[in-house]
């Protein structure tokens, strides 16, 4: 068994120090250095060429938009960009690699000596970015023979290269210390402020769960006042959550270890999202010994200035600046835009006022009911069958009084099963507030026959007794009706 | 004094997966030795302020537009490897140690 201390006893006594390297799959149409398309879901080994098996012969040539995306990245890093960069082959045997090296780079990396400033519990942490470069992906490996396709035990394993060359951007951060016991937090938060900034540069999906952005989280921890301690490396975290929870794991375990008077290996471990816990991966022997040399096949790269510089104007506005500029734009408070930011809502909620809704029904409908579906089915907000038009016309439904809450979230269950759009839902079901005043007035009568008690008080003045008449009214109505409007005919007739 | 050791001729080997006899590792060692030795003879050159070079052509910024071009046929693709299955290279089980 693993022995744990609790979070609190682990930071009473010690510091941690975190360091996270983070690849992004860029979706460009081709791969990094052929003309192999990326498209996902292909047959295996259909999107593989000469270039992609390193065949005897086969030339490999650097695609420009990879490289632009990779600049522009560093740019909104607050990096400099190298006037003079090349490619570098790492050298490894492993299957996933037809090359037997991967093509990346080693000692001049396209952007270098940036930062990222995250905000958690309203102090802000600075994190340096010590490079960003440029390399290929590796292929897939299918485990067989063992233990829900894991490669230990595993009798043999099937590859397929279609992923193997895509474009991939690393991005290592410097070791951040003092973050004390927010460490797990600020983890997250870089990862979280990172994944924004490339979505908002439109060069990557980074979806986290589908693997186009993948995290290598570095914990140590030490005791106040001495040096750094031995660090492991968590591999291919694959959430934000998990970042944050690998995290917190690894400062309960490595804290265990040190009060035992044990030493910490410095090793690679595997997250696993069932327990929450690591594991301690293959030792990849000889692994430190990738041999790095010059890819003599592919040309030395010198980014122009002036490149460099109309790259930097095509850069959108920082997510951070966006998001003060949107919270101040939709009188938010501090907690509530934390909650939208945290539910994946920016793009979806300024989208719905885009389409003629208020800020508070956006913000309303996405943060509640909808983040309460998406949460039931398990999806992302932005799976929803609902788009922001459609909640930006439910919302106007409800503005113009022919929703009411309660028929609207009928509606939202119309749309959500595929019944179409907000007013052909309601129409199709008969969802519309009864704005017949005879109608209602009827309603009324009834609820008056059938309470006397209740009319009784009303009419000795107290008007608190109307909450059972118009529960009443509603009942017959079926929720269809107004409470404000029959509110306002019951005490008209009974006073 | 040789420049290269028989261990370090026995760690490259088994980093490039070559299997090598103890013969062999003499053998090479002596012969690595007299190349590298061979060499430094581009040591004493002086490269003061010259600009590592890692390419014979002078050419820099060298790329590709982003458009699609055919890729392999799968059959192509698998022909070149030993053993296939499922669309698929087969490969021997990849770690060696115990679970």
């Amino acid at each position: 068994m693993t022995r744990l201390n609790t979070y609190d006893a682990a930071m009473a006594a010690y510091e941690p120090v975190l360091g996270i390297e983070t690849h992004i799959e860029l979706d460009t149409n081709t791969k990094m250095f052929c003309g192999c398309s990326t498209v996902f879901g292909a047959e295996p080994n259909t999107q593989v060429c000469p270039v992609c098996l390193a065949l005897p012969g086969a030339l490999p040539v650097a695609n420009k938009a990879a490289v632009e995306a990779t600049i522009k990245i560093g740019l909104a890093l607050n990096c400099s960009i190298a006037e003079w960069t090349r490619f570098a082959r790492k050298n490894y045997f492993y299957p996933d690699m037809p090359k037997n090296f991967q093509t990346s780079q080693h000692e001049e990396p396209l952007c270098e000596d940036g930062f990222v400033d995250v905000v958690v519990d309203g102090e802000s942490h600075r994190i340096e970015i010590e490079r960003v470069h440029l390399e290929e992906d590796t292929g897939k490996t299918l485990h067989v023979g063992g233990a829900a396709g894991r490669i230990h035990g595993a009798t043999e394993s099937l590859v397929d290269y279609n992923r193997a060359g895509i474009p991939l951007v690393e991005i290592v951060t410097r070791p951040v210390p003092g973050t004390g016991a927010l460490a797990p937090e600020v983890a997250r938060a870089y990862a979280a402020e990172l994944r924004d900034i490339v979505r908002s540069l439109g060069v990557s999906d980074v979806r986290m769960e589908q693997g186009s952005m993948r995290c290598d989280v570095n914990v140590s921890l030490n005791r106040p006042g001495e040096e750094w301690g031995t660090r492991t490396e968590t591999k291919n975290v694959n959430s934000l959550r998990s970042v944050e929870r690998s995290v917190r794991y690894e400062i309960r375990r490595q804290s265990a270890l040190l009060d035992a008077g044990d030493k910490i290996l410095q090793e690679t471990r595997h997250f696993h999202e069932a327990t929450g816990e690591t594991s301690p991966g293959r030792s990849k022997e000889e692994a430190t010994d990738y041999r790095y040399f010059p890819e003599p096949d592919l040309a030395v790269m010198e980014p122009s200035r002036a490149w460099v510089e109309e790259l930097r104007a095509t850069l959108p506005e920082p997510p951070r600046k966006r998001r003060e500029r949107l919270q101040a734009a939709w009188a938010l408070g501090d907690k509530e835009m934390q909650s939208v930011v945290n539910a994946d809502a920016v793009e979806l909620i300024e989208a719905t006022i885009a389409a003629g809704s208020s800020a508070s029904g956006a913000v309303k409908w996405w943060l509640g009911e909808l983040s309460r579906r998406a949460n039931e089915s398990g999806v992302e907000l932005d799976a929803l069958d609902i788009a922001p038009s459609q909640v930006a016309e439910l919302q106007g439904m409800v503005d113009d009084g022919r929703l009411n809450d309660k028929l609207a979230r009928q509606v939202i269950d119309g749309v959500l099963s595929g019944e179409g759009g907000p007013a052909e839902v309601a129409a199709a079901r008969g969802l519309e507030v009864v704005s017949d005043t005879g109608a209602l007035e009827a309603a009324v009568d009834e609820a008056i026959a059938a309470n006397p008690d209740a009319a009784d008080k009303i009419r000795g003045g107290k008007h608190a007794a109307a909450g059972a008449l118009i529960g009443a009214v509603m009942k017959s109505t079926k929720g269809q009706a107004d409470a404000g409007t029959v509110r306002r005919i019951i005490l008209d007739k009974l006073s | 004094m040789s420049t290269i050791s028989r261990e370090e001729v026995a760690h490259l080997a088994r980093l490039a997966r070559l299997e090598v006899t103890d013969e062999e590792l003499d053998a090479f060692a002596g012969q690595l030795d007299a190349v590298l030795e061979s060499m430094k003879a581009l040591g004493e050159v002086d490269t003061e302020g010259v600009q590592p070079s890692s390419h014979a052509v002078p050419l820099v910024n060298v790329f590709r537009e982003d458009r699609p071009q055919p890729s392999l046929p799968r059959e192509a693709v698998l022909d070149g490897g030993p053993d296939t299955a499922e669309g698929r290279f087969r490969v021997p089980r990849i770690l060696d140690e115990e679970v």
